[in-house]
């Protein structure tokens, strides 16, 4: 079974899917995700999903639950590159993903995570 | 038709054309539905003459009741195409299909001359000839709205296209001025179209402004959210501006509430408020 690259830059993790998704593939990057937050002691999660095209509910509660379950660890997660189609059909399906923040593409993803985690830095 | 009694509907047709030509087109030009401001009067006399050759010979047939074969398949395609240009210059249905009906009065004259003495003959052939003139009439009358539809489908579609463009107003803030009704397959296009151009232009902020939608209810409402969170899950912020005083009054009085979505007056107040997003300021230069 293959499995999905996650790269350590700085204070953040990387993830790009590449690959159409199946359920398997999604639950597995969900444990090594939040398994790498917690020894990489990241302070935030970019995932890239511009090469992804077919998306489906479970995909689409699989995120927000990424996004969930990262910040109970003390990381914000940034969906970026999201195609219009899929964008279309995550909002017909009902899903909005409350807890992701998203950017139009890895720059601006990487640019949002660097600004929230000086603002936290600073409330601090 | 009895068997073995050959009409002589042919027969009359092809020894007195020219006069029965003449007679249908003082019939047509004498008819209140004629529209001599839309088409001229040799334009008539030619399709006329075309049309009255074209039925001679698939009347002359052995099948002149059933217009569906293909010996009227001649006649078919010239009164399709007939009812296609009157409908593009702008004719009724009635007045189309005039064209057709008018010439029953010379054919009947010319029948009731020829089978004075013979009543069930008359009976027969006038039979024959209403039929097939009122089938043709229909289907001059249908072809008509067929091609009608087709030039309203068109419109249609192009008022769709038209409807919503997507303005780059500044560098990374897009505009998008909605105008008309905003139904279901309309927030499909609208949305589509906006999506594409964040896409194209990498543009985080969009501003979708309602000045032009005459009224926003419910539905319109969650078409207008449906939008916004699309354009969220891709990385941009939607601002909803030119919101006028009723549909504030209406929205809030219908329970519609656009959540925490950024909503403004006039478009102005939009571009201020994505400049200041985007951390840009307009200054007044000194004089």
């Amino acid at each position: 079974m293959d499995k999905i690259p996650i790269l350590r830059m700085g204070r953040f993790l990387l993830v790009t899917i590449q690959v159409d998704m199946h359920d398997r593939l999604a639950m597995a990057l969900q444990d090594d995700l939040t398994s790498r937050v917690v020894k990489d002691q990241a302070k935030g999660v970019l995932i890239d999903i511009s090469s992804l095209e077919v998306v489906d509910s479970f995909m689409g509660r699989m995120l927000n639950n990424i996004a969930a379950m990262t910040r109970t660890l003390g990381a914000e997660t940034v969906v970026v590159g999201m195609m219009p189609a899929v964008a279309i059909t995550l909002v017909e399906l009902g899903l909005s993903l409350e807890n992701v923040h998203t950017a139009l593409n890895a720059d601006k993803g990487m640019a949002l995570l660097t600004s929230r985690l000086e603002a936290s830095l600073e409330a601090r | 038709m009895e068997p073995g009694r050959a009409s002589k509907i042919p027969e009359i047709l092809a020894r007195s054309e020219k006069d029965i030509l003449e007679e249908w087109l003082r019939e047509q030009l004498a008819a209140i539905t004629l529209r001599k401001d839309l088409l001229p009067e040799a334009d008539l006399r030619r399709e006329s003459a075309e049309f009255l050759l074209l039925f001679t010979k698939a009347i002359s047939s052995d099948t002149p009741q059933d217009i569906a074969t293909a010996v009227w398949g001649k006649v078919r395609d010239f009164l399709a195409s007939l009812s296609r240009s009157r409908a593009a210059l702008g004719f009724s249905p009635s007045e189309t299909a005039t064209f057709v009906f008018s010439l029953k009065q010379p054919l009947f004259v010319r029948l009731q001359e020829v089978h004075a003495k013979d009543a069930a003959a008359l009976g027969a052939e006038l039979w024959t000839i209403t039929t097939v003139l009122d089938k043709l009439g229909v289907f001059t009358a249908e072809t008509f709205l067929i091609a009608r539809e087709g030039v309203i489908k068109r419109q249609q579609e192009e008022m769709l296209e038209l409807s919503t463009p997507v303005v780059k107003v500044w560098d990374g803030i897009l505009a998008l001025p909605l105008i008309g009704t905003l139904d279901s397959s309309r927030t499909q296009i609208v949305m589509e179209s906006l999506l594409k151009s964040i896409v194209d232009t990498g543009s985080e902020i969009a501003i979708i402004d309602i000045t032009g939608v005459p009224a926003v209810d419910t539905l319109v409402a969650q078409h207008l959210l449906k939008t916004v969170a699309a354009a969220r899950l891709m990385g941009a912020h939607c601002i909803i501006s030119g919101i006028r005083p009723q549909i504030a009054q209406a929205m809030v009085h219908l329970g519609v509430a656009f959540g925490d979505i950024v909503t403004k007056a006039t478009l102005a107040d939009a571009l201020a408020h994505a400049f200041r997003l985007a951390g840009l300021s307009v200054a007044r230069r000194q004089a």
